[in-house]
């Protein structure tokens, strides 16, 4: 079967069979990376990916059920610059406050957190950790990850440039 | 978060010449984020998405490989049975037959096979027996399915308190035990286990395979220890130096448990891809890695501890037995760190430890952060606590009259001549958390409580101390090398065999030496961690990497700096690229010496187990719930004695990632077994702490310089994870009254405590 797919702004048509897991499509077909995959069923929530700007683990999610949706993955957050990517207010206060420690959740973490962002909600402690409660980090104990997303919520994230 | 300082350490640490990049100086470290401090050196392509992990890697042409395993605890092997309505020409098989060199993979002792041969004796689960690839995913699950293996089954040992094989044994001690006891006006005693838990880092185990042309193998991986990889590949596939090549890729956290296991993996998928002549992919899902690879030892620790009414601590006798699974690994390490630090950060005049680590039919369990120490520290400041308790002494106020101080002498005897923290963290974390007034308002609402009230409110406290890098003469017999060179380029370079998996490698490593040499942080490169690139400066292992082989490279770079300002006479920062278009390169190899003044007898067992002591303190607040038994950690306070802080943040995350694998480990974690087999070997079912779980934590860096090391740093990683269980078990005490002696605190054990009845034990440890 043939699928479209709106991926950080660009459409792609993608033949593979309906069940295929996004995860894969997009790590193998696509050759973004960036997502990964840590447990397979939805319970770490490293693959986490926008779909049409919601949250969903994309290990659980059928290439069939993205079919005509816009998928954003966190290759879709930096924007590109004359010296290089420039990494999003969000990417830029993760950088600052130590979010990332061995960076393999991150990529779903950033995602979560750009979904939460996005969503206008008040961004109280409580609030944060809730809107990342099914991205699951063994490094930083969270704090530094909480710290990084109220640092982006009030807009005091530096607009770190990056060659990366 | 605060920072407390002390004289710096004795050997100069700042350069002549200013330098735009320093690092931070006593009573500077500045408020706010990123505090003057480098950004983290790979965070940008981590942030993207474009750090390659090794399953982002491409490799055209690639095979994928898998395990068969046992799936018995204890058998004889009979033969493997290939299913007749499978095409085998679609696959390859590997058995032990087809490994050129040796059948092992081991770091002490040759026990282990890579795949257990026809005849052999199976002895774990999840033993692996032969390695199949395929060209696609459906053909090698299609040929699993297939393979069988014919097995006579033997009796399994799993309890290890009934296991007569002994893997290692100590025993040791100071003064006069008998004398002690007699000296003592009462006698506690108690009984701490805890079970297996799993690293749960979170990207899998995964190694790739791809044969080089001049018959040699390139492994890529993700792993803590390329030499380790590097020396077991060599010896399985009858390779010479040149022609095993062991890279690392990005590592998604390790935690320990990429200290050994990435070895037995790599020589699998060289195995395969050695048969093949292409390259072989092995990723492990969750399932496999949690199912086949090492956890934390599971261990029972027996204490009788003589004590005054004025709360001295006068005698300590204590047993403590590991259980290793089924083969010896690290386990002889594991236990010696578990038993010099038993009796906890306490200066007791007569002490008698003896301890024994003992095979079982399990996988056999390995590193993980703390590597014996966290199970020893949960009972002996489980102990601590409940003596607090039976005296009527405050749990703070009896440390203040037993910890450590300088000139105190451990139960190797070593005198802790420099750099003693104990009394510091102690009074700088309970100060932070007002434990004492705390405490004070969670007995008045525990003693005012009436039956309707269903929540309860807890404060608890633990101290620790972590041994500095490895133990007794490890650091000497592994004589680590690292180097700084300038190329005749005019770059200048960091060569070494230390690892970045997220505690900050590459950040901190470029800092030291830029510090050093006068230069920007970005001027400073630092070499991949490739065999065929840098030398072997031992394990990234033992919260070594910051201290020893920090201290190696700061050395180097010295030496450097020396060098090129005596050719040029002017300050390397303005000198150093003239230098190396008229003289070309300059490398500077440091190997490791022993530090002055410190001294171990492995024979005797006495002496100087570790240059020197990193010290932490952990608070806990928690809430209990006490009609489900389940506890919320609301918050921790963690006082960490670090040396000397290279970088805040990145130490501050480090103290605060390994505070909440400690509440992990008191709250949740624990491996659950049948028959040797791990049942919850998928994160449905191993729970780990999410966001919402997570306590706020407060981490409190300390320093005291190790003035042995030319930087005064002694380490980070593993010392926070010490104290947070034992702490937030003396708040669930102070919560509800009862003592859970067992980990995790499970809600099970909670409210089988409450209701007056013997909590269910850890499983596979008899009572």
């Amino acid at each position: 079967m043939s699928y479209e797919l709106i991926v950080n702004g660009v459409e792609f048509e993608v033949a593979s069979p309906g069940m295929r897991r996004l995860l894969d499509v997009l790590r193998e077909d696509l050759g973004l990376s960036g997502t990964k995959e840590g447990c397979g069923e939805g319970e770490c929530g490293a693959c986490t990916v926008l779909l049409d700007g919601e949250p969903v683990v994309s290990c659980l999610v059928p290439v069939c059920q993205a079919d005509g949706h816009a998928v954003r993955t966190v290759e879709g957050l930096a924007t590109a610059g004359p010296q290089g990517p420039v990494l999003s207010p969000l990417q830029a206060a993760f950088l600052e406050a130590g979010g990332a420690q061995c960076g393999i959740c991150t990529p779903g973490m950033l995602m979560s957190a750009e979904a939460f962002l996005a969503s206008g909600a008040s961004p109280t402690e409580e609030a944060i950790r809730e809107a990342i409660a099914g991205n699951l980090c063994r490094c930083t104990g969270y704090t530094k990850i909480v710290e990084a997303i109220e640092l982006a919520a009030s807009g005091r994230g530096v607009d770190a440039a990056s060659d990366a | 978060m605060t920072i407390t300082t002390r004289p710096g350490p004795a050997a100069p640490v700042s350069p002549a010449a200013p330098s735009p990049v320093r690092l931070p100086r006593a009573g500077e470290l500045a408020r706010g984020h990123a505090r003057g401090a480098p950004l983290r050196r790979e965070g940008p392509a981590k942030l993207t998405g474009t750090a390659l992990y090794a399953d982002d890697l491409v490799t055209p042409g690639a095979w994928y490989g898998a395990t068969i395993r046992s799936t018995e605890p204890h058998a004889r092997l009979l033969g493997l049975d290939f299913g007749a309505e499978f095409d085998w020409s679609r696959v390859v098989v590997v058995t032990a037959e087809d490994i050129p060199g040796d059948n092992v993979v081991s770091l002490i002792t040759d026990d282990q096979p890579i795949l257990v041969p026809v005849h052999g004796e199976i002895r774990h689960q999840a033993e692996p027996v032969a390695l199949l690839a395929a060209a696609d995913r459906d053909t090698l699950r299609e040929a699993k399915a297939r393979l069988s293996l014919r097995t006579e089954p033997l009796a399994p040992v799993f309890d290890p308190l009934v296991s007569s094989q002994v893997f290692a044994h100590y025993e040791m001690g100071k003064g006069d035990i008998a004398a002690g006891f007699a000296a003592a006006d009462l006698v506690v005693e108690g009984t701490y286990r805890v079970g297996h838990t799993e690293q749960l880092y979170i990207e899998n185990q995964a190694m790739i395979a791809i044969p080089r042309e001049d018959g040699g193998m390139t492994v890529t991986g993700s792993l803590q220890c390329p030499y380790y990889v590097h020396k077991a590949l060599k010896r399985a596939l009858a390779l010479d130096s040149e022609r095993a090549v062991v890279i690392q890729a990005e590592t998604g956290g390790g935690f320990g448990g990429k200290e050994e296991y990435p070895s037995l993996l790599a020589v699998h998928a060289a195995l395969l891809a050695r048969r093949i002549g292409r390259p072989v992919r092995m990723i492990y899902d969750r399932h496999e890695d949690i199912a086949a690879t090492t956890k934390r030892h599971p261990a029972i620790v027996t204490h009788r501890t003589g004590v005054t009414r004025d709360g001295r601590i006068v005698a300590q006798e204590i047993d403590l037995v590991l259980d290793g699974g089924a083969y010896c690994t690290l386990s002889p390490v594991v236990l010696s760190r578990a038993t010099i630090h038993a009796g906890g950060p306490y200066d007791v005049p007569d002490v008698r430890i003896t301890s024994r680590a003992v095979a079982t039919n399990t996988p056999p369990n390995g590193a993980f952060r703390g590597f014996g120490a966290p199970q020893v520290e949960f009972a002996a400041e489980m102990q601590v606590n409940r003596i607090a308790e039976t005296l009527g002494i405050s749990p703070l106020e009896l440390r203040r009259r037993n910890v450590y101080r300088e000139g105190g002498v451990t139960p190797t005897r070593q005198v802790l001549r420099e750099s003693v923290a104990a009394e510091e963290v102690l009074e700088r974390a309970a100060e932070a958390a007002e434990f004492e007034r705390i405490r004070e308002r969670t007995a008045r609402e525990r003693a005012a409580r009436t039956a309707g009230v269903r929540t309860a409110r807890g404060i608890g406290l633990a101290l620790g101390w972590h041994g500095a890098g490895f133990t007794g003469s490890g650091e000497e017999r592994m004589g680590s090398v690292a180097s700084v060179e300038l190329t005749a380029e005019g770059a200048i370079r960091i060569l070494t065999a230390s690892t970045e998996m997220g505690q900050g490698t590459k950040t901190i490593f470029p800092q030291l030496v830029a510090d050093e040499l006068g230069v920007p942080y970005d001027a400073v490169e630092i070499a991949p961690q490739d065999t065929s690139i840098v030398p072997d400066s031992g394990p990234t292992v033992a919260s070594r990497t910051a201290m020893v082989v920090g201290g190696l490279i700061v050395k180097a770079a010295r030496r450097l700096r020396a060098q090129v300002e005596e050719r040029t006479g002017r300050p390397f920062a303005e000198s150093y690229l003239h230098d190396a278009q008229t003289w070309g390169g300059t490398r500077e190899d440091e190997r490791f010496e022993p530090y002055p003044g410190v001294h171990f007898d492995d024979a005797t067992y006495t002496g100087d187990a570790y240059p020197a002591f990193g010290w932490a303190c952990a608070v806990a607040e928690v809430e209990v719930d006490l009609d489900t038994g389940e506890v919320a950690v609301r918050s921790v306070v963690a006082a960490d004695d670090v040396g000397r802080v290279i970088h805040p943040v990145l130490a501050e995350g480090q103290v605060e990632g390994g505070t909440l694998q400690a509440v992990g480990y008191a709250t949740i974690e624990e491996i659950k077994l049948h028959d040797g087999r791990y049942l919850n070997d998928r994160l449905q079912t191993y729970l780990i702490p999410t966001a919402v779980d997570a306590p706020r934590i407060d981490a409190i860096l300390v320093e005291a310089p190790f003035a042995g090391a030319p930087h005064g740093a002694k380490g980070v990683g593993e010392l926070p994870m010490d104290v947070g269980a034992p702490a937030v078990v003396a708040a669930i005490h102070d919560a509800t009254g009862v003592w859970i002696h067992d980990l995790p605190a499970s809600p099970e054990r909670i409210l089988a405590a409450l209701d007056g009845h013997k909590p269910p034990g850890p499983p596979g440890i008899s009572a």
